[in-house]
């Protein structure tokens, strides 16, 4: 069924039995009824309600490519901060060089970021990520802005599409890690350019047919520029 | 507090309220930049806006549960904000009245889903005219639901007191001073659930089941301008077709 | 402590050997600046700034007291400042710390060196009682230059102070008798590259900082450097005329505000 407008729920607000349907992400069950517990959009289908959160930190799950920016370096091991409400732990052992201990200051420092992956997340939340994978890296040069981690898929698109439209216009590289830690690179009109159209999704990204809107806009720009 | 004033002539407050009439009320999410979650709120002549950072891990480490986050709440009065200027710096009200705030909150927010983290609450009254516990926890729920915290309910609060003799909603300024009796509450809306519970003044206990179930049509009401706000903030941010 | 990423420093330092900033402004331009007065009733003035998304409210209360003992005949005026933990996930609850306190006292000295406010009018008894204004700068949301935002502010709010007569069985209320008003700009300094009305971002990178308040003759009133860099007197005289020129916009700015 094709609705008009996504719909936002709220904590505590009824959408449906559990004897009809299963209770999915961001939303909890009481007597045999399922509630919202975050303010998001609802998304249910045959077998699920789910409530897509539409603000919050970061909630790192495995395997998820984030950027991080690191915050301590220690001895054997760096914290690092991917936005999510803890810091992870990048060891030693999840690098790609050889250190020495106590040499990490050698290698990674405050301030510095990295393309990097999420190895495990524990019982009491403890993150752990990793560097040794052949596409994470120290990144050098470009520019890195955060935006909500709940717009990360609108920004991307279905399939890449409005990404791959950002960069086709533009010309710039683009990476948006899932923690919603955006890394671009390119001339400075381009930058820009990625920069304003992303805060443009960001603002409505709960509309139809945005993808088509963005694309007319870059590529109105493009022509003006030509 | 005996004076010559007359708190209730001819069916009307002072401020020619009806007896069950709440003053204005007005709220606004996600007002601030910097903040994860905010809300700014008028109620009557109360001013009050309020932050939410978090969750993040709780520092200093002694501070954190490795089953569930603390919720901080802190209740701080602007200099400014009275008749006769306060001192900056909590004091021992504002301390008690962050302490039941938090635990009120704590009880809605699903602090499992984060071990030793800490949400941190900041409620600031720029402006007071009675009743100032009351619009910080009402604002703080706002602030939380616009922070993307999970709760398993939106709290609210309202106050009801005694005054000559006649049991009225939302206490202003003069009747919080020279009434008999003021009661403010917090519910968890969905469940009916007390959250905050304070009294103090003379009330008998009938006075008391009067007071209590009008503060709680009160907390009704305004729950519903709660959830009005959030959805005008959120819903507008969706754009068209 | 929020952590600034090397590659956004190193960004904003390629944009600015280019002449640009980040959200296109030009290096003296100030961000969009708004002032509302009267926004706190029991206050006896009050100012709430916005400078871009940084906002700062400011509260006047007046009581009556004792005068120092080398001033018996004029009023007295105090300034405090509060970086509160609503305003940025940095701030801490506690007493004042260094930053506040002379964010507090440089806009003090500003409003103090100016005799904006006329002291020797405030005076109901000397020796025995005068008039005290409590000037509360209360920061609301952190996001670059807080001195600016706190000093217009607190100018805002005492241009719009009534002296509460009446509550003190002292006459009617009466505005609070001031002068003409210095403007305070500020600039910051990274990289060789000075830029006034620092960002958020812009004022992380700061190696030093350089706050200027002038009034309409184009005098100087106050002058207050920060951080642990250093500047070239030419960089200081370019920052003054800047700070001039600025000065001069805000000021008529602020006086279209509170009516004048």
């Amino acid at each position: 069924m094709h609705q008009d407008k996504r719909e936002i729920v709220i904590p505590s607000q009824f959408l449906g039995e559990i004897k009809n349907k299963k209770a999915g992400k961001g939303t909890f069950v009481e007597n045999g009824k399922i509630y919202s517990e975050i303010l998001g959009v609802l998304n249910s289908n045959s077998n699920y309600i789910n409530v897509i959160s539409l603000k919050g930190r970061y909630d790192p799950a495995e395997k998820d490519f984030v950027i991080g920016i690191v915050s301590e370096a220690m001895p054997s091991s760096w914290l690092v901060d991917i936005n999510a409400a803890y810091p992870a732990l990048l060891h030693v052992n999840e690098v790609p060089w050889d250190i020495e201990f106590g040499e990490t200051e050698r290698y990674l420092n405050k301030g510095d970021s990295i393309m990097a992956k999420v190895l495990q997340v524990d019982q009491e939340k403890k993150l752990q990520i990793t560097l040794k994978d052949h596409n994470l890296y120290k990144i050098k040069g470009g520019y890195i802005f955060d935006v909500e981690p709940s717009k990360v898929p609108r920004i991307i698109g279905k399939k890449g599409s409005m990404i791959s439209l950002l960069k086709k216009y533009t010309k710039c590289r683009i990476f948006v890690g899932q923690n919603g830690r955006i890394w671009i690179d390119g001339d400075e009109d381009g930058i820009k350019k990625v920069i304003d159209t992303i805060n443009m999704i960001e603002d409505e990204s709960l509309s139809y047919g945005l993808t088509n809107k963005v694309e007319e806009l870059l590529k109105k720009d493009t022509k003006e520029v030509h | 507090m005996k004076t010559e004033i007359k708190l209730f002539e001819n069916g009307k407050r002072i401020d020619g309220r009806k007896p069950d009439e709440l003053r204005n009320i007005k709220i606004m999410a996600g007002v601030l930049h910097r903040a994860e979650g905010s809300c700014y709120l008028e109620w009557g002549g109360n001013k009050v806006m309020v932050a939410v950072y978090g969750p993040r891990e709780a520092i200093p480490r002694h501070t954190q549960n490795p089953l569930r986050a603390i919720v901080n709440a802190r209740y701080n009065m602007a200099a400014f904000s009275v008749d006769e200027r306060k001192r900056p710096g909590p004091d021992r009200r504002s301390r008690e009245i962050s302490k039941v705030i938090s635990e009120a909150l704590e009880n809605v927010i699903l602090v499992e889903k984060f071990p030793r983290a800490s949400i941190d609450v900041n409620i600031e009254v720029l402006d007071a005219e009675a009743g100032t516990r009351c619009a910080g926890l009402t604002a703080a729920a706002v602030a939380l639901v616009d922070a993307g915290i999970p709760m398993k309910d939106i709290p609210v609060a309202c106050a009801a007191g005694k005054i000559d003799n006649q049991i009225v909603l939302d206490l202003g300024k003069d009747e919080d001073n020279y009434g008999h009796a003021d009661l403010p509450i917090a519910i968890s809306p969905r469940t009916g659930e007390i959250l905050l519970l304070q009294m103090d003044g003379h009330l008998t206990q009938e006075e008391f089941d009067r007071a209590f179930d009008l503060a709680i049509k009160g907390c009704h009401i305004i729950s519903d301008i709660q959830k009005k706000a959030i959805l005008e903030k959120y819903q507008s941010d969706s754009g068209g077709i | 402590m929020t952590i600034i990423p090397s590659i956004k420093r190193e960004y904003l330092v390629k944009l600015a050997k280019n002449g640009k900033r980040t959200d296109g402004r030009g290096f003296d331009e100030f961000r969009k600046i708004e002032i509302e007065t009267g926004v706190v009733s029991k206050a006896e003035g009050s100012a709430k700034v916005k400078i871009g998304n940084t906002q700062v409210l400011t509260g006047i209360k007046m009581d009556v007291g004792e005068p120092y003992p080398d001033t018996p005949a004029e009023g007295v005026m105090t300034t405090a400042a509060e970086l509160i933990p609503l305003a940025s996930p940095d701030f801490e609850a506690g007493p004042p710390q260094a930053d506040a306190i002379e964010l507090a006292r440089v806009v003090d000295r500003g409003i103090r060196e100016s005799q904006l406010i006329e002291v020797e009018k405030l005076c109901i008894e000397p020796e025995e009682k005068v008039w005290m204004v409590f000037i509360d700068i209360h920061i609301l949301d952190y996001d670059g230059n807080l001195f600016d935002a706190a000093s217009l502010a607190s100018l805002a709010a005492l241009m719009t102070t009534k002296v509460p007569a009446k509550r003190f069985e002292l006459g009617e209320d009466y505005p609070l008798p001031i002068k003409e008003p210095p403007i305070s700009c500020t600039s910051v300094k990274f990289n060789d590259i000075v830029v006034m009305d620092p960002s958020l971002d812009e004022e992380e990178i700061a190696e030093v900082r350089l706050t200027v308040a002038t009034d309409k003759n184009e005098d100087i009133r106050a002058m207050q450097k920060g951080l642990n860099g250093s500047f070239t007197k030419d960089e200081i005289k370019k920052v003054i005329k800047a700070s001039i020129d600025n000065g001069k916009k805000i000021r008529e700015q602020l006086y279209r505000c509170i009516g004048k």
